[in-house]
């Protein structure tokens, strides 16, 4: 186990997986809708809190898989109970604990019905979204994936909105076609190596055929393109968004597409790396699209969430371009991006919740003009759709300036195209916040709106300190990922070349 | 040197953003809104006077606020480029503090709070630009002037203000992410840093780079800060005339088209550097570039019969001076160029002044309208007058200088194309300039109209920023040196 660095005190890492599972018990036998919320939100923050020596504690000098844990669990198959985190893992660890107890701050109101089981959906939620990030065998990896898929199945089939059943059944029947072709990889995988292993590290090491490779790519593929979604596999995104409850929408965006994303780094890249360069071109041809497609149809939108569903698709083609451009400034930028969309465009789904607590729609042309109203509201609102828009100073222009810089030593080509992207997304950014804030005055039914309450700053107020504390130091948040990356990048085999440079070899005689 | 780091820069720039935050919160309370400006723009000034011992000894000063990537920061820095806009934009953003009291107080505008938030917001970008340090700081504050501004130009919330606001954010915009946002990404992976150089000849993109790519980038970035009303790229600026007048008076004569102007020529300037331009002809081509520009502009100007209208093309084809002045590479054109920032400022700034006055006082619009007027408001005309002579470039009035050290540099520059292309220009001016003046004195009032007896002089506190512009215009024409030290320290 010579990629582990064991933790030798407190087994940190199962007790974040567990504790949340343990309040969730808990709350069965818990009276009362209000000592509900109160706990939920007592086991969420004391994760977060947990969670935090993480990074601190965190050894930035080492690619090894720290905090590790390693037990035999079924030695007759060789399955382990194996977690551990390295550079790529680590920050989506703490915005997954950073979101969840905001998330039970912004069901405070919003659920009335069926509070105890709700609650219980959320914690459900966390222990299986922070076993999917801290894995290191895939049979527990798997499990947490499937983990996932029931408690988010019911938050939008129980406390959605009007189709719900139809987004619910969507989203269910999408991400399961996903997680078979995943099965299939994963025993594929185990049934190859030698000697046979589900352990993740042990499969980065092994050489396979090019052909295995192509196939395991492809259904890793699958998998994971579903989940971030890429186009053309998105059409589930939508619907579940706006069918879902607030606390489900932010979820599903900040944390359950990044499981896609994190898929491709964790495992398409290091253990099939041939295939990886196969498929390259495509993989970036098709973020382009994601990335022009998703900003266009967003322009298009007039309800709120369905805007902010589809920008989600063109900013997570700016990850996958990251992440599929192959070098450093590329892959860091794509990590960084995923915590920073993670960040800005949970914070806007919240900032649409609570909207429609108040005017019970998302409609645009229903909620245009609040700005004289709701003066704090859309402070909040503009600064969030700044930041989704990339602007110079927020944590999104880090993570996009290094995504392009990375694509543009890839390809000139590349780069130019996806930049029209970035002119998209100020566009209906600006389009949707212009009519929040000014367009049309005087809605008779706006009549006595009432302003942010400090339980709704609270939630957005954390968000807004790491959109600009990413925005303008992110160095703390890149140097967690550097020996990773670089590591990365080795198993894939690009580590000799110094390949954020290569245009300018390639201008340079 | 040695750059000395300095919170100066830092403490300017802060003037202005807490002075919007303290508006913003004195909203309820009109006296204390606008002392609140004022002490704003009096602050800002005074700590960029200060400056000015210490860049004339020859330094420099800078300070670095946040480092957010390997040669990618936020960071301040003075010298003399800079001072020669911030010292003309901090100065005149006090005139405007008084002058716009007295207009939208004048006319009962709805949301002056708003106004007068997001002016003091423009100004805090616009001096962020005037300090940047590198392309990255430039850009960062090139937006939050657009941001900051889109509410003035969008202030009266009706179907043209809309409509303009919209024109205006899609252009700026949409050009500054499509085009100066690829550069800057370029830039930064040719050369590893988006910091600029510190003088004007070596610029930082290294001397075996492909001259395609070079030319591409600078054509980007020329285009790209659309702010600078060239052409094909000028239809905002005549749109966002729908603004309250104080707002095409200080951002579009001043803050807004000047911060196109400097981002241009300073990246012109000091990323680019004369070496490279001079090498790939990139120079001469810019100048013939933005002389279709000032003469195009100055036709249409003919054409408009509204005073803003007029003035705003006006504007497009004077700030295409500037450029013109720098893009042909002389010392002594360069600096024409540059000191045109400043004579430019003053001159246009008392023009839409005297517009809003006119328009406070009489309600008139139209050029065809004013026949007369001059008579019965006799100081407003008059300042509109010396700005105008100011623009046609007759002595003493500060455009001559700019005009004497154009066609010195076009000679050393041996480009009798260019010099053509001034005078032509010149004449231009002379042609939609003097009529207004010449009608609003001698003309008469529009046939079948008697004059209302109740219009007189637009009140004091309207008058008086006028007359002390357009007395500005002149001193700085007599005494042009104060001015020009900074601008000869540019080219050194």
């Amino acid at each position: 186990m010579d990629f582990l660095l064991i933790n030798q005190g407190f087994p940190i890492l199962s007790t974040l997986i567990f504790l949340p599972l343990a309040g969730a018990l808990i709350l069965l036998i818990m009276p009362g809708d209000h000592a509900c919320r109160i706990w939920t939100l007592f086991i969420t923050v004391l994760t977060a809190l947990i969670s935090l020596p993480l990074f601190f504690m965190f050894d930035r000098s080492t690619h090894l898989y720290q905090f590790a844990e390693h037990h035999s669990w079924i030695s007759a198959w060789n399955i382990n109970y194996t977690l551990g985190i390295d550079g790529i893992s680590l920050l989506l660890v703490l915005m997954t604990t950073l979101i969840m107890p905001l998330c039970v701050l912004g069901s405070w109101r919003y659920i009335e019905k069926r509070v105890k089981e709700f609650m219980i959906c959320l914690l459900l939620m966390e222990t299986a979204m922070l076993g999917v990030f801290m894995a290191l065998d895939f049979v527990l990896f798997f499990i947490f994936w499937e983990a996932m898929l029931i408690p988010m199945y019911l938050l939008i089939a129980v406390w959605g909105g009007p189709r719900k059943t139809y987004a619910s059944i969507k989203f269910f029947i999408y991400t399961l076609t996903g997680s078979v072709m995943l099965l299939v990889a994963i025993i594929a995988l185990f049934l190859t190596s030698e000697p046979q292993t589900f352990s993740i590290p042990q499969l980065m090491a092994g050489h396979y055929s090019t052909t295995f490779q192509i196939w395991v790519f492809l259904a890793f593929f699958l998998a994971f393109a579903i989940k971030v979604p890429m186009f053309p596999f998105h059409t589930w995104l939508p619907a579940a968004h706006v069918e879902a409850p607030t606390a489900g929408s932010v979820i599903l965006a900040s944390v359950l597409l990044k499981m896609g994303t994190y898929g491709f780094l964790r495992f398409c890249l290091p253990i099939t790396p041939e295939a990886t360069f196969i498929f390259m071109p495509y993989i970036l041809w098709l973020s382009i699209i994601g990335i022009l497609y998703g900003g266009f149809t967003a322009l298009a939108q007039q309800d709120m969430k369905k805007l902010i569903a589809y920008s989600s698709v063109g900013h997570m083609g700016f990850v996958t371009l990251g992440i599929f451009v192959l070098n450093t400034q590329g892959i860091e930028g794509a990590i960084l991006q995923m915590i920073n969309h993670g960040i800005v465009t949970g914070a806007l789904f919240f900032c649409v919740g609570m909207l429609y607590e108040r005017t019970h729609s998302r409609e645009l042309a229903l909620n245009a003009g609040i700005g004289r109203l709701m003066p704090i509201y859309v402070v909040f609102l503009g600064v969030f759709s700044l930041a989704s828009l990339a602007f110079p100073g927020t944590n999104s222009f880090v993570g996009e300036f290094m995504i392009l810089v990375g694509a543009f030593s890839h390809s000139l080509l590349i780069g130019a195209v996806a930049i029209p992207g970035a002119i998209l997304a100020a566009a209906y950014m600006f389009r949707m916040y212009q009519r929040v804030t000014w367009g049309g005055t005087n809605n008779p039914s706006h009549n006595g709106l009432a302003d942010l309450n400090a339980r709704e700053v609270l939630i957005l107020a954390p968000l807004l300190l790491f959109v600009f504390w990413i925005g303008l130091a992110p160095a703390p948040f890149l140097a967690v990922m550097e020996v990773s990356v670089a590591h990365l990048l080795e198993q894939v085999g690009v580590a000799g070349q110094t390949e954020g440079m290569s245009l300018a070899r390639l201008l340079l005689p | 040197m040695e750059p000395i780091v300095s919170l100066k820069p830092l403490l300017a720039l802060l003037a202005a953003l807490i002075g919007a935050i303290l508006v913003m919160l004195a909203g309820r309370y009109p006296n204390l809104r606008e002392a609140w400006s004022l002490i704003a723009a009096v602050v800002m000034f005074s700590l960029i006077v200060s400056m000015v011992p210490v860049i004339l000894a020859g330094q420099t000063m800078v300070y670095q606020l946040f480092q957010i990537l390997p040669g990618v920061s936020v960071t301040l820095r003075v010298d003399a480029f800079s001072l020669v806009f911030a010292l003309a934009a901090s100065f005149l953003w006090i005139l405007t503090v008084f002058y716009s009291a007295g207009y939208m107080r004048g006319l009962q505008e709805h949301a002056q709070t708003r106004f007068n938030t997001c002016f003091a917001l423009a100004l805090f970008g616009a001096m962020g630009v005037a300090f940047a340090d590198n392309l990255f700081t430039l850009y960062l504050f090139y937006e939050i002037v657009s941001i900051g501004t889109y509410p003035l130009v969008a202030h009266h919330q009706d179907r043209d203000g809309y409509e303009g606001g919209r024109k205006y954010m899609v252009y700026l915009i949409a050009a500054a992410k499509g085009l100066v946002l690829p550069a800057m990404i370029l830039i930064y992976v040719l050369t590893g840093t988006l910091d600029f150089a510190d003088n004007i000849s070596s610029g930082i993109l290294p001397d075996n780079a492909n001259a395609l790519l070079v030319t591409v980038l600078y054509a980007l970035c020329i285009i790209g800060f659309a702010k600078n009303g060239l052409m094909p790229l000028h239809g905002w600026l005549p749109g966002a005339m729908v603004a309250p007048t104080p707002v095409s008076a200080l951002l579009h004569a001043v803050a807004v088209v000047k911060v196109g102007v400097f981002c241009t020529t300073r990246v012109m300037l000091y990323v680019f550097g004369v070496d490279i331009m001079d090498e790939l002809s990139l120079g001469i081509i810019t100048a013939y570039f933005v002389s279709f520009t000032i003469l195009v502009a100055s036709i249409i100007a003919l054409s408009k019969d509204d005073l803003k209208a007029r003035l705003a093309y006006s504007t497009v084809s004077q700030l295409a001076y500037i450029i013109l002045g720098v893009a042909l590479l002389t010392p002594m054109a360069i600096e024409g160029g540059l000191i045109h920032i400043v004579n430019h400022a003053f001159a246009k700034i008392t023009l839409f002044f005297c517009a809003g006055a006119i328009y406070v006082a009489a309600h008139k619009k139209k050029i065809s309208e004013m026949g007369g007027l001059g008579r019965i408001m006799p100081f407003t005309f008059g300042a509109f007058a010396i700005a105008s002579l100011s623009m046609i470039g007759v002595p003493p009035v500060a455009g001559f200088v700019t005009k004497w050290y154009l066609l010195i540099g076009s000679l050393d520059a041996a480009q009798v194309g260019i010099i053509l292309v001034l005078m032509v220009s010149t004449m231009l001016n002379v042609a939609y300039f003097a009529p207004i003046t010449y009608h609003a004195f001698f003309g008469k009032p529009p046939a079948g109209e008697t004059r209302v007896a109740g219009i007189r002089e637009a009140p004091l506190v309207m008058v008086v920023p006028i007359m002390i512009a357009a007395l500005i215009s002149v001193i700085i024409g007599i005494y042009p040196n104060f001015m020009m030290q900074f601008v000869k320290m540019v080219t050194g």
